[in-house]
This record gives C-alpha cells, sequence and structure tokens, in this order.
C-alpha cells in the first residue's frame, strides 16, 4: 500500500509545515532544560543554565526518566503548557 | 497507460494459477518447437511455464500496459504493437492465429480462460497508481518513515478531531468510482474561503471520513446544496449559534447504499448515515478553510457538527416522500440541507388522536430557541413510525399536520414581548397588539423516521431562518 497521501485541503499552505515562531529576546521568556538522563548531560545544562539566566530567561528544569525512551506525555505537556521554549541536551 | 513495446511475433500471456494456462503449456511448448518466434510473459511464477524462458511480468506492468482481461491471452505483434489478440483456449482459433496445425493433441477443444491478476481485487488501483499516468492533481504528501499515516493527518490539521482513513492514491481513484463526474470537474464551491472544489478533492475527504465509493454521488449532491447562497454555509459556519448542515437524503439511493432509516436513525452505527455528512463538514473543515476555534466561531456547538445526515423512512411512512414535499418527482434520490442544531425529544406517549398529539408537537416547537422568539428559526420535525400511525389513522396528511402546527403556533404578541412573563428576552415591544406566527409559513419540515416502537419524535431547531440566515435546499443526486 501507497505511503503517499493527497492533499485534502485546498493546498494554500505550504505542504512542508512551518517552525514554530522564534522567541526574538530571551529576558522574561521561561525555557525548560530537558535533561535525556545521558551522562554529563547536566553538566552541559548547568552552563546553560547560567548564560540563559543572565539574559533575563527564567529555566525550568526537566528530566527524563531514560533516554532510551521518548519523554513521558506528562513531562512533554508540562513543558508545552508552563514554557516558551525548550533545550534539549541530546548526548553525551 | 501506455502500451508496451512488445517483441515481434506471438506474445502470450499466462499465469501458473489458472487451470487453462496449464492445460495449455504443451501446446506453447509445440509452437516453439514449430518454429514461431514465441514469447511467453508469466504474471505470477517466473518459472512457469518451464523450459519456455518466460518473462517475468510478476509486477504486472505489461499486463496493466495490454489492459489484459483474461489469462491466456495470445497476441500477434508487430514493430513492437500488438496487431491481434485471443483469448482463453480454442484449438481452432489458436491454429488459425498461429499458422501451426494440430495444436495440443488430447487435450479439450475448448477451455474458457481465467481472470488476469491485474483484474484481482485492489489489484487495479495500486497498478494504476504505479503505472498509469495519473489523472489525480492533489498535491502528494509523503509522511516520513517513522511517521503513523493516521497521526500525519492529525498533525497537518486534516481531521475532525477523529481519525480519518488515510487518503492513499489508491483509495481516493476506487472513490471516484462512485462518480461518472472526471477527477477535475469543480462540483461547488465552497465556503468560506470560497474554493473551487473539484470531485478529485471531494474523494479525498469523502475517503478520509469513512465513505464508499457509491456514496460519493450522495456526498456531492449535499455538498453542493450547502454551498448555495440561499443555505448560506458561510453564516453558518462563522455564526456563535450552534447549528451546522443536517442532510435528509430521500429515494431509491438510501436503500442502494444501505442507509439507515429505522432504529437509531438520528445516532450511530450505520456507515452511510455516519461518513456522507462527515465528508461534507470535512470538505468545508479543508478545503473551505472553516476551521472550528478559526473562522467557526460556535459558542457550544453540537455532535451533529461531526456530521449529520440521515435517511427518510418513506416505506413505512404515511405520507409522500419529504423531498416529493420539495419538488422532486417521486422516484428520484435527492438530500435536503437544514442548517440544524442537535435533536431533542418530544415524549407522548397519551395521545391517541391527531389532535392531542399535534398540540404536544405545537407546545414543544415553540420552545425552539425560545418560547418567546418567533418568525426567526425553522424546525425539523422527525416524526416516528408510532407517531404517525396516529396521522395515518386519522387521514391526515403531511400538509394538513403543517397547516394545523401553524394555526397551534400563530401566538399572541403579548407574550412575546420583552418583559412579558417576567423575561426580558422577546420580540419588540410594537409587536405586543398583534400575533406572530412562530414559524415561517415554508419554515416546518416534515420528516418521517425512526424505530418502529416508541411514542417518541424529534425536533431539530435551526439556526437563523431565512433571507437573514439560511433557507433548506434541497438537491437531486446525479451519477
Amino acid at each position: 500500500m501507497s505511503r503517499v497521501l493527497l492533499d485534502p485541503t485546498a493546498e494554500r499552505e505550504p505542504a512542508q509545515r512551518p517552525r514554530s515562531p522564534r522567541l526574538g529576546a530571551l529576558a522574561g521568556r521561561k525555557v525548560a532544560l530537558l535533561d535525556i538522563s545521558k551522562p554529563r548531560g547536566d553538566v552541559f545544562l548547568d552552563r546553560l543554565e547560567e548564560i540563559l539566566t543572565a539574559r533575563g530567561a527564567t529555566i525550568r528544569r526537566f528530566r527524563k526518566p531514560t533516554f532510551a525512551k521518548n519523554a513521558p506525555v506528562d513531562v512533554r505537556q508540562e513543558i508545552a503548557s508552563t514554557c516558551d521554549a525548550v533545550i534539549e541536551a541530546l548526548a553525551d | 497507460m501506455t502500451a508496451p513495446t512488445l517483441p515481434d511475433g506471438i506474445v502470450a500471456v499466462v499465469k501458473r494459477d489458472c487451470p487453462t494456462c496449464v492445460v495449455v503449456e504443451p501446446v506453447l511448448r509445440q509452437l516453439r518447437e514449430a518454429g514461431a518466434a514465441l514469447t511467453v510473459y508469466t504474471q505470477d511464477d517466473p518459472a512457469f511455464p518451464a523450459g519456455l524462458d518466460p518473462v517475468d511480468d510478476t509486477t504486472l506492468e505489461v499486463s496493466y500496459g495490454l489492459d489484459l482481461v483474461t489469462v491466456p491471452t495470445l497476441l500477434r505483434v508487430q514493430d513492437g504493437r500488438e496487431t491481434a489478440r485471443l483469448e482463453g483456449w480454442l484449438r481452432e482459433a489458436w491454429e488459425e492465429f498461429t499458422g501451426v496445425r494440430e495444436l495440443g493433441p488430447g487435450l479439450p477443444d475448448f477451455r474458457p480462460g481465467c481472470g488476469s491478476r491485474t483484474l484481482d481485487p485492489g489489484v487495479a488501483d495500486e497498478l494504476a497508481v504505479r503505472f498509469g499516468a495519473s489523472r489525480l492533481r492533489s498535491r502528494r504528501v509523503e509522511p516520513a518513515e517513522a511517521e503513523d499515516e493516521i497521526e500525519a493527518a492529525f498533525d497537518r490539521g486534516w481531521t475532525d478531531g477523529l481519525p480519518v482513513v488515510p487518503p492513499t492514491e489508491a483509495r481516493v481513484l476506487r472513490m471516484l468510482d462512485g462518480t461518472t463526474r472526471q477527477p477535475d470537474e469543480v462540483v461547488a464551491v465552497v465556503p468560506p474561503d470560497m474554493v473551487e472544489c473539484t470531485a478529485e478533492k471531494v474523494a479525498v475527504n469523502a475517503v478520509m471520513a469513512g465513505c464508499k465509493p457509491e456514496y460519493l454521488p450522495v456526498v456531492i449532491a449535499a455538498l453542493q446544496a450547502v454551498c448555495t447562497d440561499e443555505f448560506n454555509g458561510h453564516g453558518l459556519l462563522c455564526t456563535t449559534y450552534s447549528a451546522g448542515p443536517v442532510l435528509v437524503v430521500n429515494g431509491p439511493v438510501r436503500r442502494s447504499i444501505g442507509m439507515n432509516s429505522g432504529v437509531n436513525v438520528l445516532g450511530q452505527g450505520t456507515r452511510a448515515n455516519a461518513t456522507i455528512g462527515r465528508a461534507v463538514q470535512l470538505v468545508i473543515q479543508n478545503m473551505g478553510g472553516g476551521r472550528p476555534g478559526g473562522i467557526d466561531r460556535a459558542t457550544l456547538g453540537n455532535p451533529g457538527k461531526v456530521g449529520f445526515c440521515f435517511a427518510e423512512d418513506e416505506e413505512g411512512s404515511p405520507w409522500p416522500s419529504f423531498a416529493s414535499s420539495r419538488g422532486i418527482p417521486e422516484g428520484r434520490s435527492a438530500v435536503t440541507a437544514f442548517a440544524g442544531e442537535g435533536p431533542r425529544i418530544v415524549v407522548d406517549q397519551l395521545s391517541r388522536t391527531p389532535e392531542s398529539l399535534t398540540r404536544s408537537f405545537a407546545a414543544c416547537l415553540r420552545t425552539v430557541a425560545h418560547p418567546k422568539l418567533a418568525f426567526l428559526f425553522d424546525a425539523m420535525l422527525v416524526v416516528s413510525p408510532e407517531h404517525a400511525r396516529v396521522y395515518r389513522e386519522a387521514g391526515w396528511s403531511r400538509e394538513r399536520l403543517v397547516d394545523e402546527l401553524g394555526e397551534l403556533l400563530t401566538l399572541p404578541g403579548s407574550e412575546l414581548v420583552r418583559g412579558a412573563d417576567g423575561i426580558a428576552e422577546g420580540m419588540p415591544e410594537f409587536l405586543a397588539t398583534g400575533e406572530l406566527p412562530k414559524l415561517r409559513p415554508e419554515g416546518l419540515l416534515v420528516v418521517h423516521a425512526g424505530g418502529r416502537a416508541g411514542l417518541f419524535s424529534a425536533i431539530i431547531g435551526s439556526w437563523v431562518s431565512g433571507e437573514t440566515g439560511s433557507v433548506p435546499v434541497t438537491r437531486e443526486v446525479e451519477t
């Protein structure tokens, strides 16, 4: 079975979905830092927190229980509903 | 589809799964030995027929290009093009076709062929996608490797909140088999963006809604009714009111596509009822741009906005069909679009005379929108079989019922005006001295439907009626 789908819309928007709007300035924004539980991810994120805080951002720290699985739904929902942006420390 | 270039001489197309092809296997060998320029194409087993170096056509590209119906098929080929064709096994015909005598000694004289694999269920559409020059123009969207197709549809905003059937090209082609229209025929201009909508785009959305191909003409007729100026689909969509298109289907198409007009007629459980209305709403959302929370500003909405479509029970009705009351000749199929809210039930288990039952209906109809608002809203009355029996036995026609309700619903202005009964809502003060009809003369639509048991009927109130709002529209179903 073909995996190509036919667009059901009037095709007035580009096929590629646009990125979310960029933040512009960091001052006053809430930024989530997501540690995926890889070694030394915390070191990287600690430094990011210093830099971003210096620029006026409010930081919230999150952590995935294991890097081997997707972030749990409640973590994703909390980030999406409480923060303006998220930075994920992807690897060691 | 383009005809393939073939080797000159005689070409045979066979499949092992066909007993006649197995029967003619020695004949093909005999032809080769007699020096015929024979090429054999095989549709299933690349090793069949053994010893004849068959050309592998298990992809069916050649068979599809030849538009084969039967195997075995013999073709005479000159300069790469077919000049003659013979199907099945008939000794005399094969001898004449090939010029080789005494073919297949010991074989029966005649065996009909089998169906070409290109015609197996579901195969033809896939082949049309793979090898045909596609007739479809919609933009192709390819989900990423790890992306689930149904989730992809959600992510792109194509759904109404329920999963949709992924609209693959093969499914859309099958859907278009349900209509004689060409894919590029514009069937409606869809509000609110006033976009020209082709049969193909209706088909894409009908696939997503879960329709069968034979529903497509009904979807198109319904869409055309909704997209008229009188129906005012644009206004209906944009309003903060909570109505949506309610579709009533009449005529032979109800039975041929298996619509429900009986038990749970306004509820779930019947594919045609559930998906036709949904397809229309998906077209309005996806093609017209009418998204909930975007242009669709309903304060409350109603569950019927996912799709609200049902059929009239014409066979059990005491009256001529609802569509005939709207000018469609009996025996023809039609869809009526009504800008309606959710249904509410009228309970009357005691009335056994039409006078009493009609007074019950009138009392309940008075509450449409608000008991003190008149001449602003239409209503659809869905009379169930047990209630309809009362009218049948008394010999009341639909027109009589509508007229009697009209009289009962002619209300004293003094009860309706603002402030009356301690309620600020109501009609303007200057109407206090006269009488006002609750409904426009043509604003009461009576349909017969429902299960055989239950002394309940239903009222579906409308959005603002008439010139300032929506007028019900009936469209005949074409092919």
